[in-house]
């Protein structure tokens, strides 16, 4: 699905990626771990095309990221408050998001109807618009935005950050669902180790920008990690 | 302290993304600058002899109209002198005292140009009324007086500043006294050119203006400060927010989606609100060219005949993309083609221009000629102005803070110098167009060849438009990291 080749990013000369090969197929969840600075962003931003690479090229589904933007029908992700619009309620940011996919209304409500439970009654019907939700909630609505008319690809920036005990155990669930699809590959970048071996079937870890692990996970995977982590 | 003050405004000044273009138009506003001061300096000197030449007595007369002079000043204080924003959610927990970095916030604006262009009318003013032999005291307590009334403006900005709609009422407030005094219903100035004289001839009569400053400025201290809490003045008002289908926008499609943000985005932002009332004030524009007898020269009137129909384009269109600067990424990496986005907003800045185009209709009182002006003004706008407006805003790359989380700190003013200055260029075109139609002919042949290039632009609109979106491809990473920084 997802094949990266020669990659790398520098800034005045510091290179801050770098990946020689990587490829994610079909299907697949797929954990991005790291500490600070490692690249996760970066390499999201290079796959959404938000930023430049120095060299080299990122293939989404054969279509190559940086000159064609075909790769936007089918991926969906959330980076960051910037991806909200904030004088919407979350209500409208849904439907807009769901005309821009060709979903109608009724697909929209269905799909929220579903996902009650992961917003807990804090979203919907709140009569507050984006911009005055908190931290934690604005999360809850860019993460099911994601998932708004049936995308093969979905990239998830932290998306455990800032959420709530309750809420991360239900996103979990919502992730290892859509790792269950066949058809939807599944990209999450975070810091909680554990929460990252817990739902993706294949963990990378990065580290200035390179890759310095690359496994499938199993029931050692998390103390591997934690080896390496460790200093 | 102060000098940490300094230091950060400095870095703040000289880091910020639009570092660039806010340089270039400082330069520019620098130029303008010196020239209102030249403008002022010589009215100073000058208005006392000019008035003695028409027999009156200058004094009299300086203060017979200056309720007018600081009505003005306090109105075009209201529409560009900005309230100096800081950083100051950060200072708050650091070891400033409070009074410290209100005081500073207000320092700042009594810096403004727009205090120190009055020194250049009234010192010359004074030195001359000395030089003619006038009693010192009165005089210098008269300047007195007037330095005191400049900075009461200076406060009162402040003040008006964080009300809604107070410009649109004080305007109105304003037109309703100058059209009793034009139409001899009333005439405000008998009463207070009674009060400017006293400031000159009754010696303790200074207090009052004097008093007013200090009241004003301890009125805005305490506001500033009590507003200094993170729920207070720095906080973002919640409003309840109800959710609008505005179903009736979904037969066109796409660009129905668009709309119906863009909808949302003039209602529930302040400062595209105000945008979009400033828009509706450039309608009026046109009384000022179009009267008989206005004494304005004839080639301006397509000046005029743009701009009336031109409000939303220039205010609005003006800083496209910038409106969706907050969530420009998503923008970029959602299901939308450059070319659904740009036309879309294209089609916003038309529909605005004709709207406009039909509201001016009463401009037919002056006869078929003035509003065939607006409509040949129209064409041009949307055959060539709204693309010169998206080819602009592939190169603003300074965000706009919609959610402005500043209260009562924060830049608010959504008409400003720099905006008034990047609208002259598409102005310059027509005019030319107008000009040598009408030397070579007549001004209906300026008309026609002003109308000939609104209609060319139309026609060539999708090359115009794939020109566009290259250029908006090749700068959008730039534009997508300048949006990042928060002024």
């Amino acid at each position: 699905m997802i094949q990266v080749q020669n990659l790398s990013k520098s800034y005045n000369g510091t290179t801050v990626l770098k990946i020689d090969s990587l490829e994610i197929p079909k299907g697949q969840s797929f954990g991005l771990v790291g500490n600070n600075g490692a690249g996760k962003t970066t390499f999201f931003s290079l796959l959404l095309d938000l930023i430049q690479p120095s060299t080299g090229h990122i293939i989404n589904n054969e279509v190559q990221v940086n000159t064609s933007e075909n790769w936007k029908p089918f991926t969906a992700s959330f980076l960051d408050e910037s991806f909200l619009i904030g004088y919407l309620t979350p209500e409208e940011y849904f439907y807009f998001i769901g005309d821009l996919r060709g979903q109608n209304k009724a697909d929209i409500d269905a799909l929220l109807a579903k996902h009650e439970e992961f917003f807990n009654g804090e979203i919907l019907k709140n009569k507050k618009y984006l911009r005055d939700l908190s931290k934690g909630n604005q999360k809850k609505v860019g993460i099911i935005a994601t998932l708004i008319g049936n995308p093969e690809v979905i990239i998830l920036d932290e998306p455990f950050a800032n959420l709530d005990p309750t809420t991360v155990s239900r996103l979990k669930k919502i992730i290892k669902e859509l790792a269950e699809n066949p058809n939807v590959t599944v990209l999450v970048s975070s810091h909680d180790l554990q929460h990252t071996v817990e739902v993706c079937s294949r963990i990378v870890a990065l580290n200035k920008g390179e890759v310095v692990k690359d496994i499938q996970t199993s029931a050692e995977t998390l103390q591997e990690l934690e080896m390496f982590f460790a200093v | 302290m102060i000098l940490k003050f300094l230091y950060l405004e400095w870095k703040a000044f000289t880091r910020s993304a639009s570092f660039g273009t806010n340089l270039a138009l400082k330069i520019i506003l620098g130029f303008v600058s010196v020239l209102y001061t030249g403008i002022f300096l010589m009215a100073g000197i000058g208005a006392f002899y000019g008035l003695q030449q028409m027999h009156l007595d200058p004094l009299q007369e300086v203060n017979k109209y200056l309720i007018y002079y600081f009505l003005l000043d306090l109105g075009i204080r209201l529409l560009l002198q900005k309230i100096p924003v800081m950083n100051i959610r950060p200072l708050l927990s650091l070891p400033f005292t409070r009074p410290t970095i209100v005081n500073f916030s207000i320092g700042k604006t009594m810096l403004s140009f727009f205090n120190f262009l009055h020194v250049f009318f009234f010192l010359p003013f004074s030195i001359v009324l000395l030089v003619e032999g006038y009693d010192v005291l009165s005089v210098m307590l008269w300047h007195l007086a007037m330095a005191a009334l400049v900075y009461s403006n200076n406060f009162l900005n402040i003040i008006l500043t964080n009300k809604d709609n107070v410009f649109t009422i004080f305007l109105a407030a304003v037109v309703i006294i100058a059209g009793f005094q034009y139409y001899h219903y009333f005439n405000i100035t008998d009463y207070t050119s009674v009060f400017f004289d006293g400031l000159f001839h009754t010696r303790w009569m200074f207090l009052f203006p004097v008093l007013a400053l200090l009241g004003l400025y301890y009125y805005t201290f305490t506001y500033l400060k009590i507003n200094l809490y993170l729920d207070a003045g720095l906080s973002t008002k919640h409003e309840i927010a109800k959710t609008e289908d505005l179903t009736w926008l979904n037969q066109f499609g796409t660009l129905g989606t668009f709309l119906k943000n863009d909808i949302k985005l003039i209602k529930r932002n302040k400062r595209s609100r105000t945008t979009v009332v400033m828009s509706i004030l450039f309608l009026f524009y046109g009384f000022i060219f179009f009267r008989e007898n206005s004494g304005q020269p004839e080639i301006m009137r397509i000046f005029a005949g743009i701009f009336v129909s031109g409000g939303f384009l220039f205010t609005f269109g003006q800083f496209v993309p910038s409106w969706d600067s907050s969530y420009y990424p998503l923008m970029m990496s959602q299901n939308i083609s450059y070319k659904g986005y740009l036309s879309s907003k294209w089609w916003l800045i038309v529909i605005a221009t004709f709207i406009s185009t039909i509201l001016s209709s009463f401009y037919l009182i002056y006869g078929w000629q003035v509003y065939l002006t607006i409509v040949v003004g129209a064409i041009y706008n949307i055959g060539v102005n709204s693309h010169l407006v998206l080819l602009g805003g592939a190169f603003t790359k300074t965000p706009i803070d919609l959610q402005s989380t500043k209260g009562a700190f924060g830049d608010k003013k959504a008409f400003n110098t720099s905006a008034m200055l990047l609208s002259l260029p598409k102005l310059l075109l027509p005019i030319l167009l107008y000009w040598a139609g009408s030397s070579i002919l007549n001004f209906n042949l300026g008309l026609a060849f002003v109308a000939i290039a609104g209609v060319l632009g139309f026609a060539f609109r999708d090359k115009v438009f794939s020109k566009i979106e290259k250029i908006y491809k090749t700068e959008k990473y730039k534009t997508i990291d300048a949006y990042k920084q928060k002024s």
